[in-house]
């Protein structure tokens, strides 16, 4: 690779490197995106197929009324998701926005444990009365007005 | 009537681009002896729409200075009781004021371009205002026919709407226009680039011409993005600094381009290699930008930054996009092949490893791109996923690492060909820093892999970018190249803060009555009370904290939850610590029952050297730009004086 | 090796094909009334407020356009948008409303608190008229014309940026 190479040839190595590496990256990301992308559940899918503990994943429901408990640590919260199909339990350390509550519309960040509690790391709660999360809107109309009956 | 005029420039401004783009297009496509009648009038109409687009701005900046409500922009964002910075800074805080600063900005460049950039081609110059002109137009269409910021309301309003003191806010205020900034910038380098496409002529000069301008919009995107990243770690209360959101990846994105651009044009601008990389890499700069505020303000992606969407708009910025990117890819599909071969190097040479730099940038890029649009695709397919840190950091790292190791080492080589032998002594220093680097990092585990390599990279990365200053007069060295020390330096002080923060933050998540003491790292956070307090439009329960580091004197800190009534919104205000070594961060909860409250602590060690090697690398860039700039001009005025002289000779 | 000049367009003509496909989804994320431009369910409130008579669908077919306001006195935006109300209320708007599951004592201290913007206020203790006409959560307001056609739904609280939207929306309902 020195001054002998002819122009062609080193114009035609630039060219492959570059192609190697942006084509690398790009099939690098491919593979990469497949593993690590945290894909959207309502709790009916996740009740029917489990994702697997090491995955991030994010779980979207309403909290079920009366479900929301704080345990002795004052930190650690748990409370059931619900779609008006299936509920799962879900475990939550940190500092929930105000107003976070019961039969709120949420979206939970995190892993499904082994015992079938999903841990979560982050929670997102939309505080406008109206928002359902857009995740949710594949609901069907009486899941709907379940929700909203559950709110009110 | 300040409106009546503002408009009246618009459109002026608006047809002067249209005579820039026409003029400039037929006198470049006139034959080579011959020049176009209309060539002349190219360079007047970029100053003169430079001039009537600013124009247009400061009246918008009069309207929302002296509050005139029979504005309806003026009515819906701004109030007569707001402090004057605030009315002045409503004139961009809204997008279509913000659209009409981009344009202005735009046209402002365009007209110094015309008025004094004389080292190209006449043709050459004429196809890049010719192209400034075309994006231009883009511009004041989307404004006179969907986002008209001087319309009048039927009745004037009693009172304004904007006095929400939510968006009172200095950082909100010139955050924006800074990446706007930046974005402008690559929009003239992509002028030059398209110019210099179109005629053929990828030179030097080209490269030359070109630099200051990407040196400028990157060291505004720099700043925008440290600032930005601050702003996120004070504001949203997590205790991250960067969360790969869309919105924060809208202005990564161009940076990586621009940072892979500057380091090709100084490869042109010194060795005339690498031309038609740069062409692409100019188109791809500002592709960047508008791809960026396409999906900022299309609302296409969900962001944790709220943002004023709207597909209509997405919609126009989409079309303008695939115009202007469409077209000038096109333009570089059939063209580029015929733009002649730059000169040869060795892979040992500066070229070589600036040529690394450039293909991994282009890599991380296009894994921030591909991980950032990778929602939409599957949305398209009705399946929903969310991209995060699980896959931009540790794929990213796969090239940010080995750009690094290259890094050590490109600035001491020579252009066009070099032998690694030569530098031997500066080899070893880096090479027993890297060494010692991994047998620290080894005693320090278990830290993870990629903080690991980090604090290995970093210290062997800081002293390798000033070893360039050895055997050098410091004196006479160019300014450029202090400036490219100083950036190399701020990279390896913002990978030492990244790494650090993330092998040794501390964090505790506790619930303590008052009176109570909470510990994280060194720290010792005692609770002495928690107080109600009230603001303009929110309250919020006030954390009194007193915090001692290593038990010295306790420091007092009130971080705060706070509750917005309209639109109703929670913050937190948290509160900070710094010392030199790192930050205190605490964030104080709800009420946990039995009198307990929640608390978040977070003990982060050097985690402020990422804002500080953001700074510096801003720096390097700011003087790389004064030295070019210099240097420009004196080369002009000695080109000046020998063209005298030989004219003086003559008579 | 000039055709690999072309791949960079090819792959920002598949962005702009699927950006512009994402665009035209629509991208609401509101549940939005399947019930404009029908006329509103029959129904007869009974009053909420001491001061205010009830709400009854004939109220709304004397010709007179209004508003039609759903709200609660538990519920954080309605509190919100009372200044919007009040300023709807001045430049000339006929706002009726309906409280949503809520107590007299409690509507009584919301009204005395926040303003009373309303000519009428209906009482739905069942959410019986607020799920009859489409609406999903408090609070949402309906531009009612004067024949009792429900016009157009605006979700969640009235920003000061919203006032314009809506008296326009009421004049073109009185045409």
């Amino acid at each position: 690779m020195t001054s002998g190479l002819k122009p062609k040839h080193q114009r035609l190595v630039l060219v492959l490197l570059a192609l190697v590496a942006i084509i690398g990256a790009g099939t690098l990301a491919a593979w990469a995106l497949r593993n690590q992308a945290s894909y959207f559940y309502v709790p009916k899918e996740m009740m029917a197929n489990p994702p697997s503990p090491d995955r991030g994943v994010r779980l979207g429901g309403m909290v079920k009324a009366g479900s929301l408990k704080t345990d002795p640590d004052g930190v650690t919260i748990r409370f059931l998701v619900d779609d008006g199909e299936a509920e799962v339990p879900v475990k939550f350390s940190g500092i929930v926005p105000d107003l976070f509550v019961e039969g709120s519309g949420v979206v939970a960040e995190g892993h499904l444990g082994a015992d079938g509690t999903f841990v979560a790391d982050n929670l997102l709660a939309k505080h406008d009365e109206n928002y359902v999360p857009r995740e949710l809107q594949d609901m069907t109309e009486a899941q709907k007005r379940m929700a909203i009956e559950e709110t009110n | 009537m300040a409106a009546e005029l503002g408009l009246a420039a618009m459109w002026l401004a608006a047809a002067l681009a249209a005579l820039q783009l026409v003029a400039g297009a037929m006198a470049m496509n006139a034959r080579a002896d011959g020049t176009s009648e209309l060539a002349p009038l190219v360079r007047p109409a970029a100053v003169l729409q430079g001039l009537l687009a600013a124009f247009a701005f400061l009246s918008l900046i009069y309207l929302f200075a002296v509050t005139d409500l029979s504005v309806k922009l003026v009515a819906l964002n701004s109030h007569s009781a707001k402090p004057l910075i605030f009315k002045v800074a409503g004139a961009w805080g809204n997008h279509e004021g913000s659209m009409l600063l981009w344009v202005t900005v735009m046209s402002t460049a365009g007209a110094l371009i015309a008025l004094v950039e004389r080292r190209l081609p006449e043709k050459t110059m004429q196809a890049t205002l010719a192209a400034q002109g075309f994006v231009a137009l883009g511009f004041y269409a989307f404004l006179l026919f969907s986002s008209n910021p001087f319309e009048r309301l039927p009745t004037p309003a009693l009172e304004g709407n904007g006095l929400n003191p939510l968006l009172q806010d200095i950082g909100l205020a010139f955050h924006p226009p800074t990446l706007y900034f930046g974005y402008v910038g690559l929009s003239v380098a992509f002028s030059f680039a398209v110019g210099a496409l179109l005629t053929r002529q990828v030179t030097p000069d080209f490269a030359r011409a070109m630099r200051p301008w990407i040196l400028g919009a990157w060291i505004f995107l720099t700043v925008g993005i440290t600032a930005g990243s601050y702003w996120a770690y004070y504001e949203l209360g997590w205790g991250g600094w960067w969360f790969w959101d869309p919105v924060e990846n809208a202005s990564l994105m161009p940076w990586l381009a621009a940072t892979a651009l500057l380091h090709s044009a100084s490869v042109l601008a010194a060795r005339d290699a690498l031309r038609t990389w740069t062409i692409m890499l100019g188109v791809v700069a500002f592709s960047m930008s508008m791809v960026g505020t396409f999906l900022v303000r299309s609302g296409i992606l969900t962001s944790v930054h709220a943002f004023a969407v709207d597909p209509e708009r997405g919609t126009f910025i989409l079309a303008l996009l695939a115009i202007y990117i469409g077209g000038a890819l096109a333009v570089f599909a059939f063209r580029a092949g015929t733009v002649a071969e730059g000169e040869r190097f060795s892979i040992t040479s500066r070229e070589g490893a600036l040529v690394v730099n450039n293909v991994m940038l282009s890599a991380i890029l296009a894994i921030v791109l591909v991980g950032t649009l990778y929602p939409l695709l599957t949305e398209a397919f009705d399946v929903r996923v969310s991209v995060g840190p699980p896959y931009f950091n540790p794929v990213s790292a796969i090239f940010f690492f080995p750009m690094v190791a290259v890094l050590l080492v490109g600035p001491l080589l020579r252009w066009r060909r070099d032998s690694l032998a030569r530098i031997r002594p500066s080899l070893v220093i880096v090479g027993l820093l890297l060494l010692v680097g991994i047998m620290v990092a080894l005693l320090l585990s278990p830290i993870g892999i990629l903080p690991g390599l980090g604090l290995v990279f970093a210290p062997a990365l800081a002293v390798a970018s000033v070893l360039p200053l050895r055997g050098r007069s410091l004196r006479r060295l160019p300014l450029a190249t202090w400036g490219m020390v100083v950036a190399h330096l701020g990279i390896a002080v913002a990978l030492f803060g990244m790494a650090s923060e993330s092998a040794f933050s501390e964090e505790r998540l506790v619930a303590v009555q008052v009176g109570q003491t909470a510990e994280v790292g060194p720290w010792k956070v005692r609770l002495d009370g928690i107080q109600p307090v009230a603001g303009p439009n929110w309250t919020a329960l006030q954390g009194r904290m007193f915090a001692s580091y290593q038990g010295g004197r306790e420091i007092e800190i009130d971080p705060q939850s706070r509750s917005f009534w309209v639109p109703p919104q929670q913050t937190t205000e948290s509160a900070l610590v710094t010392r030199w070594n790192g930050q205190l961060y605490a964030v104080v909860g709800n009420e946990a029952g039995d009198g307990k409250w929640q608390l978040r602590l977070w003990w982060k060690p050097f985690v402020t050297f990422i804002w500080y090697g953001g700074l510096l690398i801003a720096l390097g860039g700011l003087l790389a730009l004064v030295g070019r700039v210099i240097a420009d001009l004196k080369r002009r005025h000695a080109k000046g004086r020998v063209a005298q002289r030989r004219k003086e000779a003559k008579a | 090796m000039n055709r690999w000049f072309i791949l960079p367009l090819v792959l920002f003509l598949a962005f702009v094909g699927l950006a512009g496909y994402m665009l035209t989804k629509p991208k609401d994320e509101f549940v939005e009334s399947r019930m404009i431009g029908k006329p509103l369910p029959e129904f007869a409130l009974p009053a909420a407020a001491v001061d205010r008579p009830g709400l009854a669908t004939r109220d709304f077919r004397d010709g007179k356009p209004r508003l039609l306001n759903i709200w609660a006195s538990w519920c954080i935006p309605c509190a919100a948008e009372a200044p919007q109300l009040e300023m709807l209320r001045r430049q000339g708007a006929d706002v009726v409303s309906v409280a949503i599951r809520d107590r007299p004592e409690d509507v009584a201290g919301f009204l005395a608190q926040y303003g009373n913007p309303y000519s009428r206020i209906g009482a739905d203790n069942l959410s019986v008229v607020q799920l009859g006409i489409g609406s999903s959560g408090v609070p949402e307001t309906f531009v009612i014309d004067g024949q009792g056609i429900i016009r157009y739904q605006h979700i969640g609280d009235i920003r000061p940026s919203d006032v314009p939207t809506l008296l326009e929306k009421l004049q073109e309902a009185a045409k």
